[in-house]
């Protein structure tokens, strides 16, 4: 053996990596505070997004009302006494209302004191009474209590949105108004209620009456269009590229589009909507069915790709086993290679779907931006979107709306999060190890 | 034209490919050994080595050569395998022994890129043939492969299965079949209480007794295996073993492995391979006890390999 003393290379004494490795770890701690403070980023601008949009969308869930003994008269409702829906439908059901409140202002003479005390009630309050008689005429001739809205600056300012200490100038609500209005909160006449009319209600230009039913059964219809389309298009699709495809020119080409059109903005597929869907098929305008449409273009290439990587995922030693049995190709995919893709590809059809349904630009441009204050009852019906909705809000100028955008965002939100929540739930149900 | 002369093309530069490495081999030989003379052995042992009497043959190999892309990894193959015995292809990585087996069912179809010359006689049919169609092929001739590879499914589904793709959907029978082919592969009584749990949580032993009865369920005539045991601990592999002895009478087994010892415990006739070459084929005690050529011989006795 070699009795000399071997010549160890000052770099690897023991003490110099010692002294590097010092310097090594703290590196890496500095490495690993880096990550952690971009988490924490990321993680304070979701709390400040959720804190802010449920502080500020939180009493959009409860609305002010007024109680009101309404005595559905006779003479004003019926007065030929005949219940003919026709007359009952063109009654003055605003007197209804109008007339205790008047009685119980006796001071209010002039005509335009009576409409400044008028204003404290919403307009949509003779609606109500209105339905509440078509649906049981035989109110008529009885003496009810009934809660009605009150008006969007009213509930504004009881609601504290609007301060009062403001000059009168500048709140929309007077000092007479609001003495009124004390003046039955003194009496017990004034509440907040729980806003029912919220999800049960389309857009209104009143923000007390207005709704999101419209825009998310709009929203529900496009995506059950989108799902229905996409997901077949999508993974026959990956199918066959995966499994099928020969290797040339033209199957390069398609791969090279599909994930090319993965990144095109999504508003020119709505531009691509309007000039097929609706200038050459002549489909409805504002129609889920061509939101959806519209939708399924821009989803396709995110299905797509995520079902390829799940395809490709798949262990070949499985494949094997099952040509290795006699298993055609198709059974091979069927039994095997789908079933084992299929967390993986549900997961980039729930992740596709979830952009789609926060998706706005594309359905402004094939006339999904529209008012709509019906309820829609099917795919061809007039319908917006809730992330329309949000923008339509968004831009209106009362005061009221901004609430009302905010819980917009926070139903869209819980949506996405359902959505995501089926996504991670679907995956673990469906997951296999090997 | 152009077509036949780039074939031609491709055979050349296979047989170029094929020179270099033999060159590199002498070259390893020779600073390795002193006596190298030896290693090309003459014509006449060469034949001898080649051309075993083989009985009542099942597969005939027909100077098959195969390329994957631009690569040779076969070279003008020719070898017959008897019915109802066990043959083993031995030799070291990337010889060519797990290609030449995947020619049997033409697993190899799978990929793209395998382009291949000569052909494979099943019970006188052609199997490279457009004839021949691959999922009958490979109900008649089941595989094992290397990596135990059940379903994740319940046991008895993995069993099973290969009869649902022929279209036996009767529980009574699909049991009969299962507990049959379960019992052949010595896994009953090891499973016969959990059948429907789920196949994954089985030992790799087991396991791959699972992967066998999965083949056999479907009463195949040919099994191969591709390394069954190579993941598998001495206890497992000596079960493997002792299942494929006892599968003998009913069935032709041919088995890829790399360990010689198994060859020589399992196999009757045992072929060598090396870089694509069948080097030397016959009885596996011959071969053991007394192998034709050189090269053979430093392989078996670890010179190189």
């Amino acid at each position: 053996m070699n009795k000399q003393a071997r010549t160890v290379h000052p770099a690897l004494h023991t003490q110099a990596v010692v002294a590097r490795l010092r310097k090594r770890h703290r590196r890496e701690r500095r490495f690993r505070a880096y990550c952690i403070a971009a988490v924490g980023f990321a993680v304070l601008c979701l709390i400040f997004l959720f804190v802010d949009i449920i502080s500020k969308g939180y009493t959009a869930f409860q609305q002010t009302a007024i109680r009101f003994e309404i005595f559905f008269d006779p003479e004003i409702i019926d007065p030929d006494g005949e219940r003919d829906a026709e007359m009952l439908a063109e009654a003055d059901y605003a007197a209804l209302w109008r007339q205790p409140l008047l009685r119980a202002h006796g001071e209010v003479n002039t005509r335009a004191l009576r409409r400044e005390l008028y204003r404290l009630v919403s307009s949509g309050a003779a609606f109500q009474l209105q339905r509440m008689v078509a649906n049981d005429p035989d109110l008529i001739g009885h003496k009810r209590t009934v809660w009605l809205l009150a008006s969007d600056e009213v509930d504004m300012v009881v609601k504290g949105h609007v301060s009062r200490h403001l000059p009168e100038a500048e709140r929309p609500v007077s000092d007479r108004q609001l003495a009124w209005l004390d003046n039955l909160a003194a009496q017990g006449l004034v509440e907040q209620q729980l806003n029912r009319r919220f999800f049960t209600n389309g857009d209104s230009r009143e923000p007390e009456e207005a709704g999101i039913l419209a825009a998310l059964m709009g929203s529900v219809y496009t995506m059950v269009v989108t799902l229905m389309l996409s997901f077949p298009l999508g993974v026959a699709t990956a199918v066959y590229l995966e499994e099928f495809a020969p290797t040339n020119r033209w199957i390069d080409l398609i791969e090279v589009n599909i994930n090319n059109l993965a990144a095109v903005p999504s508003i020119v597929f709505g531009l691509l909507g309007l000039a097929v869907f609706l200038n050459f098929f002549d489909l409805p305008r504002s129609a889920p069915l061509v939101g959806g449409l519209v939708l399924t273009l821009m989803t396709l290439p995110t299905i797509i790709i995520a079902s390829r990587a799940a395809l490709k995922a798949v262990p070949p030693s499985i494949r094997e086993a099952a040509y290795g049995l006699g298993a055609t190709p198709m059974q091979v995919i069927q039994h095997h290679v789908l079933p084992a893709a299929m967390p993986g590809i549900l997961t980039g059809t729930i992740i596709g779907l979830a952009q789609a349904l926060g998706e706005t630009a594309p359905l402004l441009m094939i006339g999904m931006v529209a008012f709509i204050v019906d309820v829609p009852q099917g795919f061809t019906d007039p319908a917006t979107a809730l992330p329309v909705q949000i923008f339509l809000w968004a831009d209106s100028p009362e005061r009221a709306f901004v609430e009302k955008t905010s819980a917009a965002i926070m139903v869209l939100l819980v949506f996405l999060i359902a959505m995501n929540a089926l996504a991670v739930y679907l995956r673990r149900r469906w997951e296999q190890r090997w | 034209m152009t077509k036949s002369s780039s074939a031609g093309d491709q055979a050349a530069v296979g047989r170029a490919e094929l020179a270099a490495p033999r060159a590199a081999l002498s070259e390893a030989g020779k600073r390795r050994t002193d006596s190298d003379a030896g290693i090309d052995d003459s014509e006449e042992t060469i034949r001898e080595a080649l051309h075993p009497d083989i009985h009542d043959p099942i597969i005939d190999v027909a100077s098959l050569s195969l390329w994957y892309g631009e690569k040779q990894a076969l070279f003008d193959i020719s070898m017959a395998i008897s019915k109802n015995k066990v043959t083993s292809l031995i030799g070291p990585s990337g010889c060519g022994k797990s290609t030449l087996l995947r020619c049997f069912n033409r697993l190899n179809d799978l990929i793209g890129t395998v382009r291949i010359d000569g052909d494979v006689f099943f019970e006188g049919e052609s199997i490279l043939g457009p004839d021949m169609d691959v999922h009958l092929l490979r109900k008649r001739i089941g595989m094992v492969f290397q990596k135990s590879n059940p379903f994740p499914k319940s046991i008895y589904e993995n069993v099973a299965y290969g009869c649902r793709l022929q279209g036996i959907s009767s529980t009574a029978e699909l049991d009969l079949i299962v507990e049959r082919s379960l019992r052949d592969a010595a896994l009953w009584d090891e499973v016969k209480d959990r059948l429907h749990d789920n196949a994954l949580g089985l030992s790799g032993g087991q396991q791959q007794r699972l992967c066998i009865a999965r083949a056999i369920a479907v009463e195949p005539e040919v099994i191969l295996y591709d390394e069954p045991c190579s993941a598998l601990d001495p206890i497992a592999t000596s079960r493997i073993e002792a299942l494929m002895r006892t599968l003998t009478k009913d069935y032709t087994q041919v088995i890829v492995t790399h360990n010689l010892q198994q060859a020589g415990r399992v196999s009757d006739y045992t072929a060598f391979l090396y870089l694509g070459e069948l080097i030397e084929y016959g009885p596996t005690e011959q071969m053991f006890v007394d192998p034709r050529r050189k090269r053979t011989e430093y392989y078996l006795t670890g010179r190189f390999g």
